[in-house]
């Protein structure tokens, strides 16, 4: 493999990365916003505090891991995707911002009216973010960010697709959060509370899979490109997603929740990389292979250094913060 | 920080009036003006809070101080809620990069780019520990909580180094040559390695102690002087104040360290902070002051001193601006009022904290007396302004270029008139962050006075309630 053929997998590793880690937190504003008024609903929005609280701030950071790659890595792809797709870009760093802030804010509000506040500012920026990254996302595997020249700051995004990478990005978010959360929920005791999220949850992952499997059709003609490189060099992930997805289904039906966390983990991981390698060997669809948007060699290799530094030193802290959430110590409530 | 911004747009403006101006220039100016001058407060916090945490915390935990280990877990729950602000407005500022900036990130990204890489990681490492040390609470030995500490404050030092050292780079740019127009050669590595990147480094770290400090201390300060006199406020008081005393007896060193070279790489720098029109030998140090119609209005001149102070010798001048070609000078009165400003409230630290030792060193509290736990709780906001001061002071004396010497600020902005638009929803959405940050640091404070030390549920229902615990249930696994 090519030197920046590698730091392109690693920089997609981080959007895996994000997507898997980070996408559980953002869905968990879903269930936060239909958890139901204060007093039904604050055991389960006590559980959501819980799950992502100690990860968010970490899980947060494999975005910024992605942006900074992407920059130093291909540096004119990078402004070209900034300039073009400004505007769904600026609304999901809105959620960001908003949802970052309301949930740290909304753990320590004054008046339970603030807390409500902060909470429903939390939940709906949790579902607005990851939509539009998953239409940024669709502009880009669709071919509609042109190298140079910003180009239809609108119609790059109001697409058949760019729609479509939006509400698979957030279906599966909410997916992923009601497995993580269901396990959660049982470690902690919380019988009850995971029976509610288990149905959920199984709604849920039905209406995703239609999105993710029926939203194909339209690609046929909308984006060309990444419709190939789905029906041929992606389509085993894509059959993966499939039989991950219903396995995950059925090891919610029967109540294993520890293991339906992980098929659920594999189907979106699936999903996601169905993109990435259906849209090999284009970084921006149809304007610029990865080999030729790359920078400097010295900054690859630089790269490759951090990431082996990354390796030594976040992974294992990373790893162990995530094992530490999956214990039962830390998954009962405390102040 | 409005009012700094709204005074800065006509400078702004006249700038780079007779060359040609891409739309998304002032616009992507002020946004990054706001976000950045935002930001860096916080990650003042996010830089000294863990050291800070630390040294109460080990009291707690190794001395089985309790009160200490109290102030730990508080000085926690604050810097939960900060550095939670302090990552969003992080992550806009990466954005920002690349949306305001396309022909610097464009044409120097990957000359940059390993700097913001490593920078990354700081934060990385710092966001995993932090996670652990929150939530630790009840759930691991004080002792061993001690430890995620450390990587916290470590990453606020390599952190800190890292993102200086772009800075560093915009103002003596290195790593690359240009051939034809085109960047070539480039050294990612050498970025870390440039003339400015220790000194400038240095002086932002003490900043930061200065900042984090001053403001917590101050919050002491003022329960003092509402009467709250006992060691817990004594302890909360000291710990912060000490490390603030450090720093603002070695800033003006590391600063005078920084203006020297000044002198050398950006002539234009110096003699905007120095008010220089002319080269005067020696020069003498300016007091004030404003240029009117090319004259120094204003000012009160102490002969030879500037060149003491900016050349370290009686002789050396001051280079003036006229030896400036008039498209390469940055906007003088900003620069110079901006600059003498943090002078201005660094030499009143040196004062304050000087009187504090010194009084203690013959035997007086300070504490007992209400001017002086004043002038204490005054430093927080002057802390910040100082801050402030300093960034204009170097970003605008840079001016017209953005990275020196090699690409001017309009060419590194877009042509995209919508920018105001973004600045404008961009100061609403800060107004309320700032909002609800005050309000919920002083819910905290208030509810921490009236003796509830664990917060309750914010989830409902309302306290007060029978609450049923989701802890309950858990006895029947």
């Amino acid at each position: 493999m090519s030197l920046e053929l590698v730091v392109a997998a690693v920089m997609f590793t981080g959007v895996l990365a994000y997507a898997v880690l980070g996408g559980a937190d953002f869905g968990s504003g879903f269930f936060d916003l239909t958890a139901g008024g204060d007093r039904e609903g604050a055991a389960l929005r006590t559980r959501i505090d819980h799950s992502i609280g100690p990860v968010w701030e970490a899980n947060h950071v494999w975005l910024i891991f992605v942006l900074v790659t992407w920059w130093s890595a291909f540096p004119r792809a990078f402004a070209a995707a900034m300039d073009t797709l400004i505007l769904p870009l600026l609304l999901a760093l809105l959620g960001i911002v908003l949802r970052g802030s309301a949930f740290a804010f909304r753990k320590y509000a004054a008046t339970l009216g603030q807390a409500r506040f902060f909470g429903v500012v939390f939940a709906g920026s949790s579902l607005v973010t990851p939509f539009f990254l998953g239409a940024t996302a669709g502009a880009i595997a669709s071919g509609r960010v042109p190298l140079d020249g910003r180009d239809g700051v609108w119609s790059s995004w109001l697409t058949p697709t760019s729609v479509i990478g939006g509400l698979v990005a957030v279906g599966t978010c909410i997916f992923l959060a009601g497995c993580f959360l269901v396990a959660d929920a049982r470690r902690g005791g919380e019988d009850e509370l995971a029976e509610t999220l288990r149905r959920r949850t199984l709604v849920v992952g039905l209406v995703t899979g239609l999105v993710v499997f029926a939203g194909l059709l339209p690609l046929r003609a909308d984006a060309p490109t990444l419709w190939d490189g789905l029906t041929g060099r992606a389509l085993p992930l894509v059959l993966v997603a499939f039989v991950a997805g219903l396995a995950t289904l059925g090891l919610l039906l029967v109540r294993r929740y520890a293991l339906a966390r992980l098929t659920a983990v594999v189907a979106v991981a699936s999903v996601v990389s169905g993109w990435g390698v259906g849209q090999l060997p284009w970084l921006l669809v149809d304007e610029v292979t990865v080999a030729d948007a790359a920078g400097a060699t010295a900054t690859l290799q630089g790269l490759l250094v951090a990431f082996g530094l990354a390796a030594v030193l976040v992974l294992p802290p990373l790893v162990y913060l995530l094992r530490l959430t999956q214990t039962e110590q830390w998954s009962r409530p405390s102040h | 920080m409005e009012p700094v911004l709204t005074t800065l747009a006509p400078f702004l403006t006249t700038l780079a009036a007779d060359v040609a101006e891409p739309a998304g220039l002032l616009p992507a100016r002020q946004q990054m003006a706001l976000s950045l001058g935002w930001h860096i407060v916080l990650a003042c916090f996010g830089v000294a809070l863990p050291t800070i945490i630390a040294v109460v915390h080990w009291r707690g935990a190794f001395r089985g101080d309790q009160g200490a280990l109290l102030l730990a877990k508080r000085w926690g729950k604050v810097s939960a809620v900060l550095f939670a602000i302090g990552a969003v407005s992080g992550t806009v500022l990466g954005f920002e990069m690349g949306l305001l900036w396309p022909g610097l990130m464009g044409t120097f990204g990957d000359v940059v780019g390993l700097a913001f890489a490593f920078e990354g990681l700081s934060f990385f490492v710092e966001a995993i520990f932090l996670g652990m040390y929150l939530y630790a609470w009840g759930r691991m030995d004080p002792r061993h909580q001690f430890w995620m500490l450390v990587p916290m404050a470590v990453s606020g030092i390599s952190g800190t180094f890292f993102i200086l050292s772009v800075n560093a780079w915009m103002n003596a740019p290195v790593g690359f040559d240009i051939v034809d127009g085109e960047v070539v050669n480039i050294d990612p590595w050498a970025v870390f390695t440039n003339d400015q990147v220790w000194m400038q480094f240095l002086h932002m770290w003490l900043a930061a102690f200065m900042v984090a400090g001053f403001a917590v201390a101050a919050v002491y300060a003022a329960g003092m002087l509402k009467g709250r006199r006992d060691r817990h406020h004594r302890l909360g008081f000291m710990v912060p104040f000490a490390f603030a005393t450090v720093a603002a007896l070695m800033q003006p060193f590391v600063g005078h360290l920084l203006g020297l070279r000044v002198a050398e790489t950006q002539p234009a720098k110096l003699a905007a902070f120095e008010l220089a029109l002319e080269t005067e030998s020696p020069s003498p140090l300016r007091l004030g002051g404003i240029v009117v119609d090319g004259e120094v209005v204003g000012s009160i001149d102490i002969p030879v001193l500037g060149s003491v102070i900016a050349r370290n010798s009686f002789t050396e001048p001051v280079q003036g601006l006229d030896t400036i070609p008039v498209e390469d000078q940055p906007p003088v009165n900003v620069v110079h009022l901006a600059f003498q400003t943090m002078i201005g409230i660094g030499s009143l630290f040196v004062l304050v904290v000087l009187a504090y030792w010194g009084a203690r060193w013959r035997g007086r509290d300070l504490l007992e007396n209400r001017w002086f736990l004043r002038a204490v709780v005054a430093c927080a906001p002057l802390s910040v302004v100082a801050l402030q001061a300093g960034w204009i002071a170097t970003e605008v004396g840079r001016q017209p270029w953005v990275v020196y010497g090699v690409m001017r600020t309009n060419e590194a902005a877009g042509d995209n008139p919508g920018l105001w638009w973004l600045l404008g929803a961009t100061t609403v959405v800060y107004t309320g962050l700032t909002i609800g940050a005050v309000l919920v640091l002083r819910s905290m404070a208030r509810r921490w006075r009236d003796g509830e030390e664990d917060l309750p549920s914010p989830y409902g229902p309302e306290p007060g309630d029978a609450e049923v615990e989701p802890a309950g249930t858990g006895a029947a696994r």
